[in-house]
């Protein structure tokens, strides 16, 4: 079992649903994503996503955007990259995800990209543009070196087509919640992101959980989409914007506080 | 060599699908209303219809009998996509793809624009079919194409200045995606050049090849036969695989000419088949100009709308499989081919077709003058008189 198989496993057995907290590598700065990483594991996260920045994010919203851009001016790459997630995964057994864009993986080799961060610590790959249909040699990468392969669906991706994607992940699958891109602000989803969380979890049953991110930011929507059946909630701009918006001094608590709000509303959901 | 449809939307290895999840439904759509659609006499006649009697087709070739005796060679013609309405050639694929949204009962029209000149193409096609047009433009591209900003606004489209990145065409279609992915069920993305998740490559392609056809015609008229030479320039590529598909089976030698901006040694061009790699980006497997990283770089190009680091997929396809070649010309080379087919032949090209104009010269110098070349003219240059005065100063008269 992986890491991330693990979690879920453990945490069904405590009755809990999952709070997975995003950092981006290398924003604002290289050490700083490393606090807040421990900032985010003390909220009580219980997976890390971690992204690796990339020039064009056309699934991202502005906050993930600009953090992106900082963190690429800033010099980010792949080696600086892998030098957090070790510094990370030696303080930490929690399951770390790495969410970026496939020209970053094709660009050196599936085979070695996977490969090495899979040595650095990551147990899990992200890939909003990667389809299903284009993923035949990465999935085989993934399978044989023993890497969770997380997809996406959507709102309107049909029943027939979540099988597939579920037939293909790992670890757990990823609803976008909404119909946009990451970082919506709205205080509460819409009827069809509900029917979406429950028609998708009818489809997958116990098989693989079912993680809902994309706009979560806020105690009360969170509520609602684990209440709708969701087995984690994905935060990540929310995140980002305290970031964006507090004095260096006042970030890491900050965020403390928002993961420990957000993940007391994963341990007692009444069906 | 010749891929009439790609099944599984793809060119060898380029092309396919690399996107978010939320726009495959969205693509399915447009790919089975494509299709449905592509062989509809309906449909077809009614395309017709409106390239002829709005756009103005078909265009002349028009034998440049004055270049030719300058740079005493081949005889050369021009492929006068400049005289269509708009000034060029993005009208035929405009009108295709709009026309295809209305019948798709879609009502709001999104699209990118470089230059401006697919943005203006966009807002006439719907101006003419009562529907509503929107169109992304990067920050930078506005202040140097000011012109076309406000004709798109006279137009009745809405332009979106994107201030992210690098604020030119590439940013654009980030943006128009964005669009797309928060509107799916509502908006049609227009997108403007030969590039993107399948099926827009080979839909572009296909509104585009009436290009080639009328050349292929209009040459067996004049001179019997399928031309020698073709040359195009190539940003996204949609004006040149329109020349050359259709002649991808013929012997004709082709070439596509990319931004060699400041030189392609430089990190200032937009030389992507010529020294770019293979990657992914905009939904498509393609070559693009990158770092060693796999990050997408700046580019630059004096012709915004030849400023992109990607390629539509097929010219990838067709640069490996060795049947078209691609070559550059820098910003200097395309201002001076500007100022000579100005001055010589009575035409202002537009900075992207002066990039083919230049190649197209040292390529016919090089013929016998009883071979043919045609240069593709994708459009006119009223919109880049500023930016050309700009660059040669007050030396207009000596640089000629």
């Amino acid at each position: 079992m992986s890491r991330i198989q693990d979690k879920f496993a453990s945490l069904q057995s405590k009755n809990q649903k999952a709070l997975i907290a995003y950092a981006m590598a290398g924003y604002p700065n290289d050490s700083d994503t490393i606090s807040i990483v421990r900032s985010l594991v003390k909220g009580g996260a219980d997976i890390i996503e971690i992204g690796l920045p990339f020039s064009d994010p056309l699934a991202d919203g502005p906050v993930i955007q600009n953090a992106s851009f900082q963190a690429l001016q800033k010099g980010m790459n792949l080696e600086r990259f892998l030098r957090i997630v070790r510094r990370i995964r030696k303080e930490t057994e929690i399951p770390l995800v790495l969410m970026t864009y496939s020209n970053l993986l094709y660009h050196i080799g599936y085979e070695r990209f996977v490969t090495i961060v899979k040595k650095a610590g990551i147990d899990g790959i992200i890939l909003p543009d990667m389809a299903i249909e284009e993923a035949g040699k990465y999935l085989k990468v993934l399978k044989r070196l023993g890497m969770d392969a997380i997809f996406l669906i959507s709102p309107n991706t049909s029943k027939e087509r979540i099988r597939r994607i579920a037939g293909v992940s790992n670890g757990f699958v990823y609803l976008v919640s909404v119909y946009g891109t990451t970082g919506g602000i709205q205080k509460q989803f819409q009827r069809y992101t509900i029917d979406a969380i429950k028609n998708a979890k009818e489809i997958l049953g116990g098989r693989i959980p079912l993680g809902v991110g994309f706009g979560v930011n806020n105690p009360e929507q969170a509520r609602s989409v684990l209440h709708a059946g969701a087995d984690a909630i994905i935060v990540a701009s929310a995140f980002l914007r305290l970031i964006e918006k507090n004095p260096r001094s006042a970030i890491n608590s900050k965020i403390t506080l928002l993961a420990k709000k957000l993940k007391k509303t994963t341990i007692s959901i009444n069906k | 060599m010749k891929i009439p449809y790609p099944e599984d939307g793809k060119f060898g290895e380029f092309g396919g699908r690399f996107i978010p999840e939320t726009l495959v439904p969205a693509v399915d759509e447009l790919e089975k209303a494509y299709l449905r659609f592509r062989n509809n006499k309906n449909f077809q006649d009614e395309l017709d219809y409106y390239l002829r009697e709005y756009a103005g087709r078909p265009t002349p070739l028009y034998f440049a009998r004055n270049l030719t005796k300058m740079v005493g060679g081949a005889k050369i013609y021009l492929k006068r996509e400049d005289l269509l309405h708009g000034g060029a050639h993005k009208i035929n694929n405009t009108l295709g793809q709009a026309l295809l949204a209305k019948r798709m009962g879609k009502k709001r029209i999104i699209a990118e624009t470089g230059a401006g000149q697919h943005g203006v193409a966009t807002a006439m096609a719907c101006a003419a079919l009562g529907l509503k047009s929107e169109v992304y433009m990067g920050y930078k591209d506005t202040e140097r194409q000011r012109l076309n900003v406000f004709r798109m606004r006279l137009l009745g489209s809405k332009v979106h200045p994107v201030m992210e990145g690098t604020q030119t065409l590439k940013d654009a279609i980030n943006e128009a995606i964005r669009d797309w992915i928060t509107n799916v069920n509502s908006t049609y993305y227009l997108l403007g050049s030969a590039v993107g998740p399948h099926p827009y490559p080979v839909m572009v392609r296909d509104f585009q090849s009436v290009i080639g056809n009328e050349i292929l015609a209009q040459m067996r008229n004049l001179e019997g036969g399928a031309p020698d030479s073709v040359v195009a320039c190539v940003g996204g590529g949609s004006n040149a695989i329109g020349t050359f598909y259709p002649l991808v089976d013929k012997e004709t030698v082709m070439f596509g000419v990319e931004a060699g901006g400041e030189g392609v040694r430089t990190e200032h061009h937009s030389a992507t088949l010529t020294s770019g790699s293979k990657g992914i980006l905009h939904g498509m497997l393609t070559y693009l100009l990158q770092d060693k990283s796999g990050q997408i770089k700046d580019t630059h190009s004096i012709a915004a709308g030849l400023d992109y680091p990607g390629v539509g997929p097929e010219h990838s396809f067709l640069k490996d499989s060795k049947r078209v070649k691609y070559d550059t010309v820098s910003d200097g080379e395309a201002v001076r081919a500007f100022l000579t087919l100005s001055k010589h032949e009575g035409i202002i090209p537009a900075l992207e077709s002066s990039h083919a104009v230049a190649y197209a010269m040292r390529v016919a110098r090089k013929m016998r003058s009883n071979q043919t070349i045609v240069i593709t003219l994708s459009g006119r240059g009223d919109k880049d008189v500023e930016v050309v005065e700009r660059y040669i100063g007050e030396n207009v008269e000596n640089s000629g």
